[in-house]
Parts: C-alpha cells; sequence; structure tokens
C-alpha cells in the first residue's frame, strides 16, 4: 500500500511540517506535501478545510493580512520562500494566482495583459503586442477578443473574464500557476474551456487548483490531496485517490457519504 | 364553522395589500412634499433671475445704488476661489483618503482622524469662516482672496477626504488582490488599479464639494469680504456670488436685489450642472 506517494517527477514546491494561524485559529496543522514539477496538483475537502489557505501561502498572499502567519517550511525549487529575503514581487513573478471571481482591471483588454508584463519587463511595442497575443493564444481567448482589444476588459462575459485573469497571469512567465477555484463562478461550457486549459498548461507551468468540484479534480489532475480541518488526509496519484483510497474518510468523502 | 385554507389565505392577502397601499401612498406625499418646495425655489429663482440675465450683467462691474451695472467682478472672483480652493483641497482630501482607506484603516491615528473629519465635516461654515479671519485676517490686517480660499478649502477637505475613502472600500478586495499577486508593488496597486476602479466616484466627491462651496456666504464674509472693482490679485479683498448676493438683497435698491436675484440665478444652475454631472459619471460607472 502507498502510504508516501511516489512522485515519479522532480519536485517543484516542498511543504515541510507547516503549521498557519489566522489571529489565534490554527487553520493548517503540520502539513508535509511535495508539489510535482509540470503536473497538476488538485487540493480538494469540503469548505473551511484549508485548501485556499495552503495556496494562499504560496505566493505569501497571507502578508496582505497583518493578523496571518505561517510557521514552517515551503522550499520552492529548494529555496524557504517564507524565509527568503528576495522581494515579494519576485516570488509572485514566478508564482502567479488565479482567483475564484473573475478580477478584470478597469483598463483594457491589452492593457490588462500588459500590466503585469510591464511590471517586469522593458518591452518594446512590437514585443509587447506580441506578448499579449501570445498570452491570449495560450488561454484560448485570442479568436474571440483580437478585434476588440481596447475595449475594457468588463465588457467581457465571466467565462472570458477569468480567461483574461489566467492570460493575465501566464503572461508575466511563471514557473507556477496557482488556481483558486478557477471555474466556480462560470457556466459549464466556459468550465470545459478552462479545464482544456489547464490540461493544456501542464506542459510549461506547474499548476494547483483548488476545487469544490470533484469531477473537475478527477479529469484535470494528475495528484490529488484531500484536507479536512486543517489536516492534510490523503495524497497521491489522482487515478489512485478516486478509485482506491488508502484512508476511509478520503473514500466517504470522495463518493458522496461524507457527513 | 371553521374558515378553509384559501378563504383564511385571501383575507390575509386583502390585509397585506390595504397595508401596502397605506405604505406606498405616505411615501408618496413625503415624496411629493419635498420636491413641491424644491420645485417652488426654483420656479421662483428662475422666475425672479432670469429678468436679470443680459449681457450688462454678466460683463459690468457691480453698480453702486440705483446705477446701472452687473456682477462680472462677483462671478471672476467666486469662479477664482472655488477653482483655486478645489485645487488646494483635492489633491490633500484625495491623499489623505487614500491612507485611511489603504494604509492603516484600522490604526488609532486613522480612527482619530476619521473622528476629526466627521466633526470638520459637520462643522458650521461660520465657524470656519471666523477661523480664518482670527488666524490670517487679523493676523495680515486685510481680508483677502487668499483668505477666502483657504477657508473655502477647509471646507472642500473633509468632503473629499469622506468619499475617497469611502469609494476606495467600495473596491473588491479581490481586485486588489488580483494585482499583488502579479507582483505589483503597493503604490502602483493604488495608482493604476483601486484608485482607477474608485475614479468616478472620487471626481463625483469633488463635483459635490464644488457644488457646496460656490454657494458659500459664511466662509467668505469674514475672510475675502467683497469688492467693488474688478481685481485679479488674491492679497486684495475679492468679490464673490454669495457675499454679493447677502449685500445686494438685504439693501433697499431695486437694482441691486435685481442682481442679487440674478446672481442666485446663476449659483442655482451651476450647483444643478455639477450635479447633474456627477450623478452622469455614477451612472456610467455602475
Amino acid at each position: 500500500m502507498l502510504n508516501t506517494p511516489s512522485v515519479p517527477t522532480k519536485s517543484k514546491i516542498s511543504v515541510k511540517d507547516l503549521n498557519f494561524y489566522y489571529g489565534k485559529f490554527h487553520a493548517l496543522k503540520g502539513i508535509n506535501l511535495e508539489i510535482p514539477e509540470k503536473r497538476v496538483t488538485a487540493f480538494i475537502g469540503p469548505s473551511g478545510c484549508g485548501k485556499s489557505t495552503l495556496l494562499r501561502i504560496f505566493n505569501r498572499m497571507f502578508e496582505l493580512y497583518p493578523e496571518q502567519r505561517a510557521e514552517g517550511q515551503i522550499l520552492l525549487d529548494g529555496e524557504n520562500l517564507l524565509t527568503s529575503k528576495e522581494d515579494v514581487a519576485l516570488l509572485r513573478a514566478k508564482v502567479g494566482m488565479v482567483f475564484q471571481k473573475p478580477t478584470p482591471f478597469p483598463m483594457s483588454i491589452y492593457d490588462n495583459i500588459a500590466f503585469g508584463v510591464k511590471l517586469f519587463e522593458n518591452l518594446n511595442a512590437t514585443d509587447m503586442e506580441e506578448r499579449v497575443e501570445w498570452a491570449l493564444r495560450k488561454s484560448a481567448l485570442w479568436s474571440e477578443v483580437k478585434d476588440k482589444l481596447h475595449q475594457s476588459g468588463s465588457s467581457l462575459s465571466g467565462g472570458q473574464q477569468q480567461r483574461l485573469c489566467i492570460a493575465r497571469g501566464i503572461a508575466i512567465k511563471p514557473e507556477v500557476l496557482l488556481l483558486d477555484e478557477p471555474c466556480s463562478a462560470l457556466d459549464p461550457i466556459s468550465t470545459a474551456k478552462v479545464e482544456e486549459l489547464i490540461v493544456e498548461l501542464k506542459n510549461d507551468y506547474t499548476v494547483v487548483i483548488v476545487t469544490h468540484n470533484m469531477q473537475q479534480a478527477a479529469r484535470c489532475s494528475d495528484y490529488t490531496a484531500y484536507m479536512y480541518l486543517g489536516d492534510l488526509v490523503e495524497f497521491g496519484p489522482t487515478e489512485q485517490m478516486f478509485f482506491k483510497p488508502t484512508r476511509k474518510e478520503t473514500e466517504d468523502y470522495i463518493t458522496g457519504r461524507f457527513g | 364553522m371553521s374558515a378553509t385554507l384559501s378563504q383564511v389565505r385571501a383575507a390575509r392577502f386583502a390585509q397585506r395589500k390595504r397595508v401596502n397601499y397605506i405604505a406606498t401612498g405616505l411615501a408618496l406625499a413625503a415624496m411629493a412634499f419635498g420636491l413641491f418646495w424644491l420645485f417652488w425655489i426654483l420656479v421662483e429663482t428662475f422666475r425672479l433671475g432670469i429678468g436679470g440675465m443680459n449681457w450688462v450683467t454678466l460683463t459690468q462691474m457691480t453698480p453702486p445704488p440705483n446705477e446701472e451695472g452687473g456682477l462680472a467682478n462677483a462671478i471672476y472672483g467666486s469662479f477664482l476661489m472655488v477653482f483655486l480652493a478645489t485645487c488646494v483641497g483635492t489633491p490633500i482630501g484625495v491623499m489623505a483618503g487614500i491612507y485611511l482607506a489603504e494604509f492603516d484603516s484600522k490604526s488609532w491615528l486613522a480612527s482619530l482622524t476619521r473622528f476629526v473629519n466627521d466633526i470638520l465635516l459637520s462643522a458650521p461654515s461660520i465657524v470656519i469662516g471666523l477661523f480664518v479671519y482670527a488666524v490670517v485676517v487679523s493676523r495680515f490686517k486685510s481680508f483677502s482672496g487668499y483668505a477666502g480660499i483657504l477657508a473655502l478649502s477647509l471646507i472642500v477637505i473633509p468632503v473629499v477626504i469622506r468619499t475617497t475613502e469611502n469609494m476606495l472600500q467600495l473596491v473588491p478586495a479581490g481586485l486588489r488582490e488580483a494585482a499583488y499577486a502579479l507582483g505589483a508593488p503597493k503604490w502602483k496597486v493604488i495608482l493604476s488599479i483601486t484608485l482607477k476602479a474608485a475614479r468616478a466616484g472620487v471626481i463625483t466627491g469633488v463635483l459635490l464639494a464644488v457644488a457646496r462651496i460656490a454657494g458659500e456666504t459664511a466662509p467668505l464674509l469674514f475672510t475675502a469680504l467683497s469688492n467693488q472693482f474688478w481685481t485679479s490679485s488674491l492679497g486684495e479683498p475679492m468679490a464673490s456670488l454669495p457675499v454679493t448676493i447677502f449685500k445686494f438683497a438685504m439693501s433697499p435698491y431695486e437694482n441691486w436685489q435685481q442682481l442679487a436675484w440674478a446672481g442666485v440665478f446663476l449659483i442655482t444652475i451651476a450647483v444643478l450642472g455639477l450635479n447633474i454631472l456627477a450623478r452622469v459619471l455614477t451612472r456610467n460607472k455602475s
């Protein structure tokens, strides 16, 4: 039986003895986890189990809120990002994030994508146009927006806005992409497009996705972590997690007998 | 003997409908009462003011009693002082609003600032006028346009602080997080994302502040005073529409009274225009 899942590829992020607190509330309890490079890893579990919390530590998003704190180690390519002296902006250039609700910036579609690129690179107009087109093609949005790049980002539909946010995230060429329930506000057709995109993205990026949708985890992830009340209950290859989980709790949650 | 369920339902429904009619009626009556006075003010202003609106009013200086003249110096003085007070008050108000909403919203300093700002916001404008009189006019022994601008900008600042803070707080946290997640520094997030998202609201706040000071008399009465002649020098007393209206309307001279109504008409049109502009800007946003 696989108690410690074997990870055939190199791990991109190693979480070691991670504890996390919202003020006095102990939200993550001693998490240990290896996230493999260029694979899709899904976090599943009931609301409040800490999966989004865990995701938001990987790009130190929690630091925006002074009452939140993390203890332990998160190694990104071997370096502990929690104690790194590197500027948090440079970390976020490597570890991009897409949120639950689409958040187009109050500017044109083109500028939405150029905004992040301009923070880290000095591109001339032609290179920038190429980069914007590349990001939009990559996120399967190009054909729908190529004639209205200078319209406001918020004029797009919800699904298009979410793909715009993904394009914005990959335009700065991160190594890791964190997706926090990226499809929960989308209709099935947009969801299908985003899922296809996620599978496509793992050729170049390490993808971590938080989802409430079990089928989504089964469809597009290679590895799955099941969390419950701040504990990592089980982690392993998605197939094994869905067909032959080692823990009873995992099986109950996945088959819907959770209660 | 017992009523059926459907009879009870019908009776309850009829009762709710009666209460609904009464509530709607009362609300409509309250609205009509409010609008009645507003329309009367507008109609009266137009009726009495439109007669005084002509080229002479707009181009000539305020006259001595019973001579022909206009309001040109008062219009110019009002425009200049309101414009400059807005230029002084807006950046201070916007930056303080940014501090309260984006930097330190929970600290004691922010709470104190909010509390003091609320006091300033509701301070009677005559208090502000007398304050500026005491610290500027009596010290330099001269009424001046500068003192008027200072008094007006003290009224602008709290209004702009309040609206800027409120508008920035309406920007969803997700938008800020999304910008930080791209690695944007704080100043960039504020300038390019949150302030931009709240732009229409902030501009509306500024326009409402302008509308408010355009009609203020008390802060100018003790500071800029008035001036019979055209002056562009802010070091001298300066005419303004509200103070001129105050002086002319209280006088026994017919031509002064007519000019006072023309001034009232001008201010009303300007304030109405600014309010409509503010409304249009917020509607386009939402």
